[in-house]
């Protein structure tokens, strides 16, 4: 006995992240670099057609005369593009036809991580979508899905089977020119999912898809196109790991939500890529544009994500409200942990009658980390009744961290009421030692009281997830308080 | 059942406890009296396993096993409960999720399965009434909002809960009135068994009407200076907290309680 004060919590290093392994996967990998050849190269390696080569293009030289944003609460170090390999693929011969096609180290990787992608495990009741750096390997309840008339297949497949339902929406809700990364995400997606839901149909199974970055210096840039048609509803949850390395990785992907009258998304994230060793070394810059666009009358789109891993995360899934009485959700738990950075919130911008939305940041930072929540709430001239209630909590746990709010509210209808919220608190030591009195150990008390925190959020996602979720969170917070 | 031999802490530099020695026995209540600053409540931190004291010198055994070698969680799960003396507040961790995992780890420790949810909250009516503890308090988050005297029912609603061996209630009557002092020291009472004790800190004589103690110890300035009776604190309510300082003065000695 007789430890310091200021040590009174062990700097315990057990929580290590447990999917730093790396799978030696035969892989098709470019030359690393970008200019227009390479571009050309990603696009013939997928057989697509001229019109999305066209779409590439166009981006490609559009991101030449773009340059990266520097307004983000964040230190981000040089990107060194042209030492980025922009295309890998596990080599596969043909189109797994069955999952005994597939290659069996593969297999491993994904059973490693929990991921089922055996159709006989129905307990799960999840169809999976598994993205190993950057190209769909597999999609499990494809055909039960199809019987219902639902799309869930990889983008690559989209584009060559359903290319009217791609053409019509793919950038409709985030242009090419959006942002830098957007742009460069148009320039050289690989894959991602496409869904479709169609009229009047309720999906019956949560979607999923899990993305994982395997291969060294490449950088990911998924794409996902999700469509609920009039009438219907998805559940769709993502999750996302990566190995340990010490180079950075970039993740700029893009994620597109369009949903028709009286339909109703729930797009749920589970993050945690490699946030880098404890003196922030290495780890994934997570830059994502995600954006869902209520398009018709009373319908909903609503964003969980549960943001645990990065070095780098900086996104802002939002919700256009351009339909009357629509409605747009943002609930979103964010850790940073060691020297992890995050700069996230969302955009609400009512542009319909009676639109509604809701947002609850919850930030919890640790160790060096500095958590940033951004936060637009705008409301358009001829946007009536709009309704907004925002909510933003920052949980600090000990004094090296930080946390910081940016919420702009920008309305231009005098009948707009818009609500905002903000606490600051934190985990002291005497929270802690009651619970050890109580007989219960310090890792556990960090648990209950971080899970009590964001239980507002965690209860917005799928069951299954939410434990999951709970875990990862005490996880990633090990060895915090001090 | 407890055994301290000369016991000194220090916190950031400064000695508190100057050399405590104290020996409790199952089903003895013992009461620790003594003016501020004395050491009364470092001595209770010290005994649940409060980082920030340093213990320089001095055996604690409990059971016969090293007390000061454990960590705080071992020690309450061998049945060890500090009643704090400022019970801090947690919130969003709610009353019954915080109870239900300190109950399940402690059965944990003993061997036992984790109680069952209704099973659980069974157990928990019954010590609600017990301890004559109001049924909404017990759905807040753990001390969120509540009064001083409702905190310190739910440190007691906390005991009946834990069952402990050795109870350490810190000042335990502090901001009650009489009524919640009453309701306090009854529920205190009815978990009083043969085999479990409690020492009872405390600044004034009036809880001690109602949780009577078998032995009373005075503290001055780290040390226990006198130890008698329960007509000591009779007496130390008549005379002041300042005969006892004269009185240590005179002998420059330090009185210790009896050892074997």
């Amino acid at each position: 006995m007789g430890k310091k004060q200021d040590n009174i919590i062990d700097e315990v290093t057990s929580g290590e992240y447990k999917y730093g392994f790396h799978s030696d996967i035969d892989t098709d990998k470019i030359a690393k670099g970008l200019n227009e050849d390479i571009v050309r190269i990603i696009s013939a390696k997928k057989n697509e057609p001229d019109w999305l080569l066209e779409f590439r293009l166009k981006s490609y030289r559009h991101w030449l005369t773009m340059k990266m944003p520097t307004w983000p609460n964040l230190k981000v170090p040089e990107i060194h593009y042209q030492d980025i390999i922009f295309y890998a693929a596990p080599r596969q011969k043909v189109a797994p036809e069955s999952i005994n096609d597939i290659d069996p180290e593969l297999k491993r990787t994904f059973d490693k991580l929990g991921i089922p992608l055996e159709e006989q495990k129905r307990l799960s009741g999840v169809a999976v979508d598994a993205v190993m750096d950057s190209v769909s390997v597999k999609t499990t309840f494809k055909e039960t899905l199809a019987e219902m008339g639902i799309i869930f297949c990889s983008f690559s497949d989209a584009v060559h089977e359903y290319p009217d339902l791609v053409k019509r929406y793919m950038g409709s809700v985030v242009p090419y020119t959006d942002n830098f990364f957007a742009t460069l995400n148009s320039a050289v997606f690989s894959d991602g999912s496409f869904c479709y839901i169609p009229k009047g149909v309720r999906c019956p199974m949560e979607l999923s898809t899990y993305f994982r970055i395997n291969s060294a210096n490449t950088g990911q840039f998924e794409r996902t196109l999700l469509i609920a048609d009039e009438e219907s509803y998805v559940s769709y949850l993502e999750g996302c790991t990566a190995p340990m390395r010490d180079e950075n990785q970039l993740h700029a992907a893009i994620v597109e939500i369009v949903a028709e009258k009286n339909a109703e998304v729930k797009y749920s994230t589970v993050q945690n890529w490699y946030p880098g060793d404890k003196e922030g070394k290495g780890g994934i810059f997570n830059f994502v544009t995600k954006r869902g666009m209520c398009k018709g009358d009373n319908s909903k789109i609503s964003w969980t994500q549960i943001e645990t891993g990065s070095a780098i995360t900086w996104k802002y899934p939002s919700c256009i409200l351009r339909g009357d009485n629509s409605t747009g959700e943002f609930y979103s738990v964010a850790v940073t942990n060691n020297h992890q950075q995050a700069d996230t919130g969302t955009k609400m911008t009512h542009i319909g009658k009676n639109t509604k939305s809701t947002i609850v940041s919850k930030g919890i930072s640790a160790g060096f980390g500095q958590n940033s929540y951004r936060g637009l709430v705008k409301v358009l001239k001829n946007a009536k009744n709009a309704r907004n209630y925002s909510q933003c909590d920052s949980l600090l746990l000990g004094d090296k961290c930080g946390a910081h709010t940016f919420p702009y509210i920008e309305v231009d209808n005098s009948t707009a009421i818009v609500e905002h919220e903000a606490t600051t608190s934190k985990i002291g030591e005497d929270q802690i030692f009651y619970c050890n009195q109580r007989g219960i150990s310090t890792e556990d008390a960090i648990g209950l009281i971080v899970n009590g925190y964001a239980k507002e959020v965690i209860n917005k996602l799928p069951m299954e997830f939410a434990v999951e979720a709970q875990k990862l969170l005490q996880i990633s917070l090990e060895g915090s308080v001090g | 059942m407890l055994s301290i031999q000369n016991l000194k802490a220090v916190i950031e530099g400064k000695e508190i406890l100057k050399g405590i020695s104290l020996e409790v026995k199952e089903g003895e209540i013992h009461a620790i009296m003594g003016p501020n600053g004395s050491g009364k409540s470092t001595l209770a931190a010290v005994l649940a396993g409060r980082d920030f004291v340093e213990v320089t010198e001095g055996i604690v055994t409990y059971y016969g096993k090293n007390l000061l070698e454990m960590t705080a969680e071992d020690r309450s799960k061998e049945g060890i409960f500090l009643g704090f003396q400022y019970p801090i507040e947690i919130p969003g961790v709610s009353m019954v999720n915080f109870m239900k995992t300190a109950v399940n780890e402690h059965r944990k420790h003993k061997g036992l399965e984790p109680l069952s949810a209704s099973d659980f909250l069974k157990l928990m009516r019954e010590k609600k009434e017990l301890v004559e503890i109001d049924s909404k308090l017990a759905n807040r988050s753990v001390n969120e909002g509540f009064s001083g005297g409702e905190k310190k029912k739910n440190e007691i609603f906390q005991m009946a809960m834990l069952d402990p061996k050795l109870s350490i209630l810190d000042e335990t009557d502090s901001g009650l009135d009489i009524d919640a002092l009453r309701i306090v020291a009854n529920g205190v009472n009815k978990l009083k068994r043969p085999d479990n004790s409690i020492i009872v800190i405390t600044h004034y004589q009036r809880l001690l009407d109602f949780i009577v103690p078998d032995v009373v110890h005075v503290m001055y300035d780290g040390r226990i200076v006198k130890t008698a009776g329960k007509e000591l604190a009779l007496e130390l309510e008549e005379k002041g907290y300042d005969w006892i300082k004269k009185e240590v003065e005179k002998n420059e000695l330090t009185w210790t309680s009896s050892l074997k």
